[in-house]
């Protein structure tokens, strides 16, 4: 009973938190406290939910039926539960570093921007703890329509292209595609609760299921599968703390959330390897790993390329999911957590240097390394995590999906993994090397001065870098959480 | 020739044909409107004509009972003098309406109403 | 006493109405009559419902006269939902009016606009109650005649040419659809709804009823503006008053939807229309060619009425659809959206009428930077542009759901995916209007006030209604079931 309050008080506490916010608009210490109080509050709400599901409870609640079989109900799972843990955690940090962002950076409208941040995150947790496809696809509606301010925030013509882009082909695959899917589902099974094993088995023809398959990964635009990735890098146009949080956080790991989910609960994993179309989905989001990770060579926009190496990992948690073996769900569990960590310390450093020096271009980092150290080295850091190199958490998830791969006799997908790798060193080390190696550009008088960003900010970047390494060295806990997914219902 | 037997019926159609053609063709919205009345008269004539019965006399009981009297089905009758008065007050309102037209553009003609509309967004969209 | 005479009483009491309406010459007056008047009109179609929801069809002839001889009213759950939509949109608009009719329309012709309203909702009541297939001409008729008055008292010299255009078109559709049903009586010698039904298939081979069914859908069609016999519509939603546009959008073409449903199903019957005419693959192609026409010239208006006009013609290709499937589902599809559209679309109206009363305009461009100046009628405009879209939790989504649902059940597949592709161009006609009132900047130093209260409560109760019916189905989904089942002659 207390398991399903916290599921309530979870999608409540950030709504209140919004009431808060625009309540305390002309007080902007007061807003800025509200908003961090009430990130604590729901950290704290999911993290009570972790003892029920350790010991095997799942904590449910049904709050209403719209149509017969159609219901609006939540479910704690631990896939659910590591998503939503991950993004309530990394919520308060980034309303510290927001905080210090938005303020040196003079951002208008603040209020708006913390208000629809919280709506947000209330989304990510109905996304998080839907007990049935069709309350997903509402949240993972909502969280389109909330985070869309957002991206437009700073209102120039650019931010509104960009965010045409980044709600046209959300709102558009999800519409086009997920929605036709659930519908079909329905049509054929008549539930789209999500099940231990699945509900599609045996209810449809491979035809059918393959279309449905087909059309959920395509229709869950927020895992940036190509050739529906263009929205991500459009979406960057907005303030750093809404690409660091939403943008490597919680909008795109809804999406590949969303897959996860899918695969384990509404196809069931026995269900998956047997589907044709897998295997094409598979080298898709294979082609897509590597595709992206090249564009990101390119890039010379910091916060662009970091948006296409964010492409290129969803694709291993996509590729994870339809590995379609338990070992490659738990390191697609994984790997949402630890990229979570390292990308967000990126975006975080990105921010950081934007503020303190107003440079967005790589080319114009020479020598920042000397002006900004330990920015820096939080994104080397960073870097390496997403690289996968020890000591960094990023090594165990792609260990656990190389693991995957072996188990499911995909060699192919080991070299594709091996080979992004060194892509990734390709695209994220350069930065360092050229921030810690090269002389500063002479205009700046040759001599380094000691500029970091706000301190509320260098300090959230920091403790997630300090995060990648401690997700080395005890990777366990998640692990087991991660473990809980495939394991038998007891 | 048994065609030429239904030639009341013929009659309506040409009516109708002609009656449409003129709305159609017409630019003057007058013209329209005379041409939406032949349209609805023929339909007018077509209920009559369904209505007739050969030798058929007015439908009023004789003296000394009805018995073996022909006469004509009055009910298309009472019905068309429905639709004249429907077709009456249609044509009232449409010459309203080409009143308050010609006050507003000055012209009763479609092609000239449709200038002076165009050129009017046109003059909108420039300031 | 009165549960005995509702049917007549229905019609009754706005027709002597409005005559009285005349008279009372005061403009407040005026619009107090009107709108008490459309609230019993309201009450009564309430009970009507109730009737015939729990006691079954039910019929009353007009003046004691028998039923072939005499006109009958025939009162079951489809007509009697209609009655209830038609009713209730009037209810709620009525209050709305008063400050937008006396923002509009000058003064001397507010006593005329109430006089005409009454006359067109009797008109649309009419239609929908009456079993005789004369009568629906007759009240036809009252109800286009009255319109044509009400969207000529729009301000712009356009909603002139615009009622003119509309006259032509629809006294041409009337005329067409009397043509049907006199060919009808010629070959059947019966006028009355279930009498046609039953004489009907002996002679359905014959040419005449061929003609009847031919002229009969072409005028019908013309009067639920189906694309591409829609062209009357948008310049008459554009330019008509706000009052009326809202009116007129929620209710008249819908009210031609069910003379439709009546005729093909109930009176020609679904053999007839679908195994001998082609009617299911036309329907088909027709309102699919609508829905995507209509959206995408939808996108490219400046005028948001405008837009929501065109909107509104590709509204009709999903009910439409549903009528082409001829299923139970299909057919719940159809009769639901009517419902459904009818909340939304008289929200969405509403709400333009208000923008108008504040800023004399409707254009997108006038429109920037609204969100912040009128932020209630605009919060309440883009809740009821999600419910088009079909965003879940709205109204918009059980129709969309239902209608797929449906076009599954015949297994066609790539119209399901034709449906949902459409609600993309829904996205984008809502969307051009919601960035242009919230994500650009206005001219500040303009002052532009909220709508005033009286304006708001409408606007909100129709917005509520697209979100509650959105979460609570079953009023709507049970009775557009029912009426869908009673249509095909299915179960009771």
């Amino acid at each position: 009973m207390t398991g399903s309050i916290a599921i309530i008080a979870a999608l409540l506490v950030p709504l209140i938190g919004v009431l808060g916010i625009v309540g305390a608009r002309h007080k902007p210490n007061l807003r800025e406290t509200v908003t961090l109080v009430t990130a604590t509050c729901l950290f704290i709400l999911v993290a009570s939910l972790l003892t029920p599901v350790l010991a095997g409870g799942r904590p449910s609640i049904s709050l209403l039926e719209v149509l017969p079989g159609l219901s609006i109900a939540f479910e704690v799972e631990p896939l659910g539960l590591v998503f939503a843990l991950i993004a309530s955690f990394l919520w308060i940090v980034t309303s510290v570093y927001a905080i210090g962002y938005m303020r040196a950076h003079h951002e208008k409208n603040q209020t708006r921007f913390y208000a629809y941040f919280a709506v947000a995150l209330s989304s990510t947790m109905g996304i998080a703890f839907a007990g049935n496809m069709f309350t997903l696809f509402i949240f993972y509606e909502i969280l389109t329509l909330s985070t869309y301010p957002l991206v437009t925030h700073s209102g120039t013509a650019e931010a509104k292209r960009g965010g045409r882009t980044y709600f046209g082909i959300l709102i558009g695959t999800s519409v086009a595609f997920q929605l036709l899917a659930i519908i079909i589902t329905y049509f054929t099974v008549g539930t789209l609760d999500f099940t231990q094993g699945g509900i599609l088995a045996g209810k449809a023809s491979d035809v059918v299921i393959s279309l449905l398959l087909l059309l959920y990964v395509f229709g869950v635009g927020k895992a940036a599968l190509m050739p529906f990735h263009r929205w991500l890098p459009a979406a960057m146009v907005a303030p750093t703390p809404v690409s660091a949080l939403l943008h490597a956080v919680a909008v795109v790991k809804a999406g590949v959330f969303t897959i996860l989910k899918i695969s384990v609960y509404i196809f069931g994993l026995d269900l998956l390897a047997d589907i044709g179309v897998r295997e094409f989905l598979m080298w898709l989001a294979a082609a897509t790993i590597l595709i992206s990770s090249i564009i990101a060579i390119r890039q010379d926009n910091l916060k662009r390329r970091l948006a296409y190496s964010t492409i290129s990992q969803l694709s291993y948690i996509i590729l994870g999911a339809m590995l379609a073996t338990e070992a490659g769900v738990i390191g697609g569990t994984m790997h949402i957590a630890m990229h979570a960590f390292g990308k967000i310390t990126l975006f975080f450093c990105a921010g950081a240097i934007l503020v303190a020096t107003h440079k967005t271009e790589i080319s114009q980092m020479r020598g920042i390394g000397r002006t900004m150290p330990i920015t820096m080295t939080a994104y080397t850091i960073g870097a390496l995590s997403i690289i996968g190199a020890p000591p960094m958490g990023g090594l165990w998830s792609k260990w656990m999906l190389g693991m995957a791969a072996l188990e499911a006799g995909e060699v192919a997908m080991i070299g594709v993994l091996m080979l992004s790798s060194l892509l990734s060193i390709g695209y994220l080390l350069p930065v360092s090397i050229y921030a810690f190696f090269n002389t500063p550009d002479p205009q700046n008088d040759g001599k380094p001065v000691f500029k970091e960003a706000p301190a509320l900010s260098v300090a959230a970047l920091s403790f997630t870098a300090l995060g990648c390494i401690a997700l080395f060295l005890f990777p366990d806990p998640l692990h087991h959480l991660a473990s809980l997914i495939v394991a038998p219902v007891n | 020739m048994a065609w030429l037997g239904h030639f009341n019926y013929w009659i309506f159609v040409f009516l109708m044909m002609a009656g449409f053609y003129t709305v159609i063709a017409r630019g003057n919205l007058i013209k329209k409107i005379v041409g939406l009345n032949i349209f609805q008269t023929s339909v007018f004539l077509l209920y009559i004509t369904m209505g007739k019965v050969a030798g058929g006399t007015a439908p009023i009981v004789p003296e000394g009972g009805s018995e073996g009297v022909v006469y004509s089905n009055p009910i298309p009758h009472v019905l068309i003098l429905t639709a004249i008065v429907v077709g009456v007050a249609t044509t009232a309102l449409g010459l309203a309406l080409i009143v308050r037209i010609n006050e507003a553009y000055g012209t009763i003609e479609e092609d000239e109403i449709q200038d002076i509309e165009e050129s009017g967004d046109k003059k909108e969209r420039a300031t | 006493m009165i549960a005995a005479h509702l049917p007549a009483l229905q019609i009754a009491i706005p027709l002597i109405a409005a005559p009285i309406c005349l008279l009372l010459r005061r403009e407040s007056l005026a619009w107090a009559w009107a709108t008490f008047i459309s609230w019993v009109v309201f009450a009564l179609a309430w009970m009507m419902l109730e009737k015939t929801l729990t006691g079954g069809a039910f019929n009353y002839e007009l003046g004691g006269w028998e039923a072939p001889w005499g006109i009958e009213y025939q009162v079951d759950a489809v007509n009697a939902f209609i009655l209830l939509i038609v009713a209730a949109i009037g209810a709620i608009v009525m209050p709305y009016a008063r400050a937008s009719v006396n923002r509009e329309i000058p003064e001397h012709k507010r006593g005329l606009f109430y006089t005409a309203y009454l006359l067109c909702l009797t008109g649309l009541l009419g239609i929908t109650i009456t079993g005789d297939a004369f009568n629906v001409f007759v009240f036809l008729e009252v109800s286009s005649l009255s319109s044509y008055a009400l969207i000529a008292m729009g301000r712009d010299p356009k909603a002139l040419t615009a009622a003119f255009q509309y006259l032509i078109m629809g006294t041409i559709g009337a005329t067409f659809i009397l043509i049907g049903i006199g060919l009808m009586y010629q070959m059947t010698g019966t006028l009355n709804m279930a009498d046609l039904a039953k004489r009907l298939p002996a002679v359905e081979d014959s040419r005449p009823v061929l003609a009847a069914f031919a002229f009969f859908i072409v005028g019908v069609c013309l009067k639920l503006a189906l694309f591409p016999l829609h062209l009357w519509l948008p310049n008459a939603y554009a330019y008509a008053p706000s009052v009326v546009t809202a009116f007129l959008a929620a209710t008249a073409t819908k009210v031609s939807v069910y003379v439709l449903y009546r005729f093909v199903f109930t009176i020609f019957g679904q053999s007839f229309s679908f195994d001998v005419i082609p009617l299911e693959s036309i329907l088909l192609v027709l309102s699919l060619a609508g829905i995507f026409a209509a959206s995408t010239v939808a996108i490219f208006q400046t005028n948001v009425k405008r837009l929501l006009a065109y909107s509104s013609v590709a509204q009709i290709g999903y009910i439409m659809l549903g009528v082409a499937l001829v299923t139970v589902a299909g057919l719940t599809a159809s009769i639901l959206h009517i419902f459904n559209h009818a909340i939304m679309k008289g929200a969405l109206f509403l709400c333009m009428g208000a923008v108008y009363y504040q800023i004399g305009s409707v254009k997108i461009e006038d429109m920037n930077g609204i969100g912040k100046k009128m932020p209630f009628t605009m919060f309440a405009f883009v809740i009821a542009g999600l419910g088009l879209i079909g965003v879940p939790l709205t109204v918009g989504f059980i129709s969309k759901w239902y209608l797929i649902t449906a076009v599954l059940e015949r297994g066609w597949w790539p119209v399901a995916v034709l449906i949902l592709l459409s609600s993309l161009l829904a996205v984008i006609y809502i969307w051009r209007v919601v960035e242009a009132a919230y994500f650009k900047s206005g001219d500040d130093e303009v002052v532009v006030e909220e709508a005033p209260l009286s304006m708001l409560i409408p606007i909100y109760v129709l917005t509520g209604a697209s979100v509650y019916f959105g979460i609570e189905t079953s009023l709507p989904v049970e009775t557009a079931a029912e009426a869908a089942r009673q249509l095909l002659g299915i179960g009771g």
